[in-house]
């Protein structure tokens, strides 16, 4: 990291820090829906797991980092439109420190969320058996999964017309965990949506974690997981990228 | 070798259909102040991006410094800073840390330093630790033109310094900008006020209809472009009345 991402980067994280709300609001629907599902519909959810809160948590942390990520879409466009974007492109600095500072944000961010989020569900009766290693290669696919989504954020952030078109896109995200095997296993779905649930990242990546988490392996699902979460940071990245330049032409 | 330190040759623009600029000439000589004056959507900011390497022209040619905005843009970049059309600031921080930021990223020596002099020269220091996002609108400009200078650039750009600002801030940053001049930098201004070229300005240029019609200082212009009027008492014409009577021309020519 170049020292001027460093000071981009102190910079937005000074932001988050004087506008708490941003972390505030990221953290309290994910611990919301982790009370309404273990409480309210837990009871009537039938999982095969005696601890429904172990069995949610790896979607719930999903959920918040797709949550989190559209404050990075946020961020950005605030940026293009205050006109410091602007500064930043005409001063002697390279380019792609701006980008990655927003990035290495997002990542720092949400990682503080997660660790919130985690400590809601310990108190909700979360317990889990892995070894540091495993919860190392936990935080290792939740910071590519950061990754990946927020290179995608940067793509509305810096398009975007609107504040609500800049984040609109975080909407499906948010989403595709109730399709996935997040909160209930996919084999109680009907056909067509049973074929999406399984083949969407979502499941694969918290079928993986919930294996490191709850059963000492990496599971079946790791590799598929992987290959998500890295296919879609390339694509958007590249795309990220040919969006930033194409506006400097 | 010409003393300009910016020279633009023969620069076109368009966006899809609308061709913005068709052929924009001028030469701003060191340590001068010069103004583009043109109306709303006249192409100024197109201009001043272009210069600043923020956009790249269809055709022609600009430099910077002798560097070529196209192909040297790094070395342009080390040239110039950009005051844009609205306040560049970071509102969740403080005027100081405003100051320091950019400082830290010219990578000058001694940010705090350097941050707490502009301060004290653009009457900032009472405000240097409260959010700019509570600064009023004179207050959040000064600061704006302050980050500017961070690093002593060559050339400084201020695209529509007072546009959107009332009459009591206007006056405020004016004559920061008069202060700014003779500080040994070439600033180049844009505007849509005559009295603020006429206040400001070394030298003018008009951009209308994609093109620069008229070059020089005021008092040139006046006399390239006399109004035609019968009067009783010698009176000087205002830049207004040049400007009016060079746009009526400009339409004339257009329409034939
Ligand atoms: N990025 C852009 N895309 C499309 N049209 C643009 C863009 N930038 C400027 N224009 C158009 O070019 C014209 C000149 O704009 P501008 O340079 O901002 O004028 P000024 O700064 O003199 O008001 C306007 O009609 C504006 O709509
Ligand atoms: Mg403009």
């Amino acid at each position: 990291m170049n020292s001027n991402t460093g000071v981009l980067l102190w910079r937005l994280m000074r932001n988050i820090m004087r506008s708490p709300d941003t972390i505030i609001t990221v953290a309290v629907t994910p611990i919301m829906l982790l009370l309404l599902f273990v409480y309210v519909f837990g009871g009537a959810i039938k999982t095969g797991s005696d601890n429904y809160v172990n069995y949610l948590l790896p979607g719930i942390m999903l959920i918040a980092i797709a949550s989190g990520v559209a404050y990075t879409s946020l961020r950005l466009f605030t940026d293009v439109r205050s006109g410091l974007m602007a500064r930043f492109l005409t001063m002697p600095i390279k380019r792609s420190s701006v980008l990655w500072a927003h990035v290495l944000t997002s990542v720092v961010s949400n990682a503080f969320t997660v660790v919130v989020v985690i400590l809601a569900a310990l108190f909700m009766g979360f317990r889990s058996g892995a070894n540091i290693l495993d919860w190392l290669m936990v935080a290792g696919i939740l910071g590519l999964f950061t990754l990946a989504l927020t290179w995608l954020a940067v793509i509305p952030g810096l398009t975007a017309g609107s504040m609500e078109g800049a984040t609109a896109f975080s909407y499906p995200l948010i989403f595709l965990p109730f399709i996935s095997s997040a909160f209930v296993p996919t084999e109680t779905m009907p056909g067509i949506v049973r074929v999406f649930a399984e083949n969407q990242p979502v499941t694969s990546i918290v079928n993986a974690i919930r294996a490191l988490l709850f059963e000492g392996s990496v599971g079946n699902d790791i590799w598929t997981a992987l290959a998500w979460c890295a296919g879609i940071m390339v694509v958007a990245y590249f795309f990220a990228n040919k969006e930033f330049k194409r506006q400097l032409g | 070798m010409s003393n300009a330190v910016i020279s633009v040759a023969e620069l076109k623009k368009s966006f899809k259909e609308q061709e913005v600029l068709k052929g924009v000439d001028f030469e701003v000589r060191r340590g001068e102040v010069f103004a583009l004056l043109g109306s709303n959507g006249a192409g100024k900011t197109t201009v001043v991006n272009i210069l600043s390497t923020l956009m790249k022209p269809d055709e022609g040619k600009a430099s910077i410094c002798d560097f070529d905005v196209q192909h040297q843009p790094e070395q342009v970049r080390h040239n110039i800073s950009l005051t844009g059309q609205f306040a560049a600031l970071d509102g969740l921080l403080t005027g100081r840390e405003n100051l320091m930021m950019i400082a830290k990223l010219r990578g000058v020596a001694n940010p705090g330093q350097v941050a707490d002099n502009l301060l004290a020269k653009f009457s900032l220091s009472n405000a240097a630790n409260r959010r700019a996002d509570r600064y009023s609108g004179g207050m959040k400009r000064r600061l704006d033109i302050a980050l500017s200078l961070i690093g002593k650039p060559a050339v400084i750009f201020l695209d529509e310094p007072t546009t959107g600002l009332d009459p009591e801030a206007r006056m405020e940053v004016w004559k920061t900008i008069k202060k700014l001049a003779g500080g040994g930098a070439t600033i180049l201004l844009t505007t849509q006020y005559l009295e603020e070229a006429e206040q400001l300005a070394d030298r003018i240029a008009i951009l209308h209809g994609g093109k620069i019609i008229a070059t020089g200082t005021l008092t040139e212009l006046k006399e390239m472009f006399p109004p035609a009027k019968v009067e009783y008492i010698e009176k000087q014409p205002t830049l207004e009345e040049i400007f009016l009577a060079i746009i009526g021309k400009g339409e004339d020519v257009n329409e034939q």
